[in-house]
């Protein structure tokens, strides 16, 4: 059971993550922040991996965090999350601790790569947290370095543009479909510019008992290379070219929750960043074409994985009686 | 109290006797991972938990790094925690080693000591300790199983001292102690958890009272967390000397930071940690017996290093024989050697030191060895003596 956000007014006042950090003007990791935990209930214990959101929102003797808040390295975040939570549980049985709702953060590095084992494992133990993955595909804290994460075609420190090669050769990894191999009861993408449907769907996600999963886009301004006043709208044209569609798996059945019927071209996303720039040199033109390709194909697989799985997880629908003769 | 009423005498492994006694002390998150030779404790627990003899949570993780890191959230939020590991596993763990000793969390650590890959092998020696020696946990070798036993629950009490306040690790050789079958005397559970009480931090991951755990320094304060844990300890050597003194007050079982054996009167001196002490005390007592004077000194609490109490022991002999168990390659000698030698020196001590390497990767050391080495002393130290691996094949 949990309750859909009909309104900005319905929110709460109170400020989960203070002003005065030190993240980046137009950095999406702290609107994701504030939209997860505005939406979650007030005593959520945070987790936090290494990376962007911790270094600026922590720096001794300042905590920009009005929430109980813990960080320790960069791969663990979800087994901190796992004693965290298997602490509650023992403590409760005492009468020395409540319950309360954990949600961790770790970026794209922290939850694709380095962070992969710890999340896996917590989520097949069936530990009950949302992990947000608050994915601006590199390693922005490090100065912008591929990740498992970055898009194809994408410009990084570590996948430059040169005459011999341009950007990552390789595409992002499916972390939804790694995450739904686990069987989690909901796993979800989700968007700043769609906050309604982000914080919705981090209700949704802790009204479950287990693993929760929400893949939010966090654009990166310094990363992405675009004007630091664009972010929502980054965020938004990622949704409206079908670039980053909106979805959910709910025990197994996915569903398009802001289907795109008629997107807007690819481009237009791309083209107002830095970091794609050099795709639309006449020699790239294959390339773009294998992006959008790439765009094409996964919204049609959602579409088509929508249908068959709604066939096959729903309850089963009632047979008619065989008529008697 | 009479002290017989609250034992009951039982054969255990080592590893049984840690399962044992964390049953006993009333753990609240154990987070583990199976490692040979530590991994009878965690199928002991698990069968604890089976029979629905463990109150506490078993957190049966995918890696010991995610073992660590899971007893580091459960520590932040108040909970009593445990932890066991051995050898690659410690190693895998050794980023955390740091964060959890960097946080001040008081959690408690079994060690089933084994060698280092590579080359890969299962037995024992400290390599794996020595090599996390400067992460900032208390560290105790154990001689014996019921020692074993004694100090995983005298562990709690001491890291959970608002005082400490930093994680500990009890070491013992894996299956040398591990395995071996020894008699225990099991203490009741009521007196052992008076003894301990609850875990009380002063801080924890708690929504009435929001706090940020593991923040960012910058060269500005990191310094001063450190000198903030190389004072707390300092201050562990006076609490161990109470955890001591109030354990015994209900078990009447005493060790001490160190064991000393004819200390007063030995013109050879031999140091040492681990399971070997006893064997070697065996070899010291034989040799006296035949009319010869030697002495051991074995080291329980090796970090914080109780150089005071050490040094106490050394102004009697001659010469002293330190015993490595692990070696610092490339380095004068093994880390105790090393301990021992700056200790002299710090008291203006000049007193010959032979250092000797010993069984790495679980090569035995037996009584006649132990002969043999106080008789390489006898007469005074000869050329090459200052550093010797003893044992190994020619």
């Amino acid at each position: 059971v949990y309750e859909q956000i009909k309104g900005l007014k319905e929110l709460p006042t109170d400020e989960p993550l203070s002003p005065g950090h030190r993240l980046c003007p137009g950095c999406g990791a702290s609107v994701v922040v504030r939209q997860v935990l505005l939406a979650a209930p007030k005593d959520t214990i945070v987790a936090n991996a290494t990376g962007c959101l911790e270094v600026s929102t922590a720096l001794y003797p300042y905590s920009a965090w009005n929430r109980p808040w813990i960080h320790s390295a960069f791969e663990n975040a979800a087994a901190v999350a796992s004693g965290v939570e298997s602490a509650l549980k023992a403590l409760e049985r005492r009468g020395e601790a409540k319950q309360h709702p954990i949600i961790v953060f770790g970026g794209d590095g922290g939850t694709y790569d380095i962070g992969f084992q710890a999340l896996s494992g917590a989520m097949e133990r069936g530990h009950k947290f949302l992990y947000v993955c608050y994915d601006n595909e590199a390693y922005m804290n490090t100065g912008i370095q591929r990740s498992g994460g970055t898009p194809m075609g994408a410009w990084t420190t570590t996948t430059q543009v040169g005459s011999a090669r341009g950007g990552k050769p390789e595409a992002k990894k499916d972390l939804i479909s790694i995450v739904v191999a686990h069987r989690v009861p909901y796993a979800a993408t989700a968007s700043i510019s769609h906050w309604r449907d982000l914080m919705t769907k981090v209700r949704k996600a802790l009204s479950k008992d287990g693993p929760t999963f929400l893949h939010v886009m966090a654009p990166c301004t310094r990363g992405w290379r675009f004007d630091s006043a664009k972010t929502v709208r980054m965020s938004r044209l990622a949704v409206e070219t079908r670039f980053f569609p909106l979805y959910e798996v709910e025990d197994g059945i996915y569903k398009l929750t802001f289907p795109v019927p008629s997107p807007k071209p690819v481009e237009e996303y791309l083209k107002l960043q830095g970091r794609y720039s050099h795709l639309f040199l006449p020699q790239n033109a294959s390339e773009l074409d294998t992006i959008k390709k790439g765009v094409t194909d996964n919204y049609r697989r959602l579409e088509r994985l929508s249908q068959i799985t709604g066939q096959l997880y729903a309850p089963e629908v009632q047979q008619p009686a065989p008529r008697s003769a | 109290m009479t002290l017989a009423q609250t034992v009951r005498v039982a054969a255990l492994q080592g590893d049984e006797a840690v399962a044992e006694a964390v049953r006993q002390c009333d753990v609240d998150v154990v987070a583990a991972y199976p490692i040979t030779p530590q991994t009878i404790i965690v199928e002991k627990l698990a069968e604890f938990v089976a029979d629905g003899r463990f109150a506490g949570e078993f957190v049966p993780v995918e890696s010991e790094h995610s073992a660590l890191s899971a007893c580091v959230g459960a520590s932040a939020t108040g909970a009593r925690v445990f932890t066991a590991t051995s050898s690659q596993g410690l190693a895998y763990m050794h980023e955390m080693l740091y964060n959890a000793s960097g946080m001040r969390l008081p959690i408690v650590m079994a060690v089933a000591n084994r060698a280092l890959s590579a080359p890969l092998v299962l037995n024992a020696d400290h390599s794996d300790m020595m090599g996390s020696r400067d992460c900032g946990w208390i560290q105790v070798y154990a001689e014996n199983v019921e020692e074993i036993y004694d100090r995983t629950i005298q562990m709690f009490k001491l890291s959970e001292d608002p005082r400490v306040m930093l994680p500990s690790a009890l070491n013992f050789e894996g299956f040398i102690l591990s395995h071996d079958k020894e008699r225990v005397r099991l203490l009741e559970e009521a007196p052992i958890r008076n003894f301990l009480g609850r875990p009380r931090p002063k801080y924890r991951l708690d929504p009435d009272a929001p706090m940020t755990f593991g923040a960012i320094a910058t060269p500005d304060s990191y310094y001063e967390f450190r000198m903030q844990q190389a004072e707390a300890m300092k201050a562990t050597l006076g609490v161990f000397e109470e955890v001591e003194r109030d354990f015994e007050k209900f078990s009447g079982r005493r060790y001490g930071a160190v064991d000393a054996y004819n200390t007063d009167r030995a013109d050879r001196l031999m140091v040492i940690n681990g399971s070997a002490g006893g064997t070697m005390r065996a070899a010291a007592r034989a040799l006296n017996a035949a009319g010869e004077n030697v002495g051991v000194l074995a080291i329980k609490l090796y970090r914080p290093f109780p150089v005071d109490e050490v040094l106490s022991h050394l102004s009697r002999c001659k010469t002293v024989i330190t015993m490595d168990r692990s070696i610092s390659l490339g380095a004068q000698s093994g880390p105790i050697s090393e301990d021992i030698k700056s200790a002299l020196l710090g008291a203006g001590e000049n007193k010959p030191v032979m250092s000797v390497t010993y069984g790495i990767g679980g090569r035995d050391l037996l009584i006649d060895d132990g002969k043999k080495i106080f008789g390489m002393a006898k007469d005074g130290l000869q050329d090459g003596a200052g550093n010797m691996m003893y044992g190994v094949k020619g």
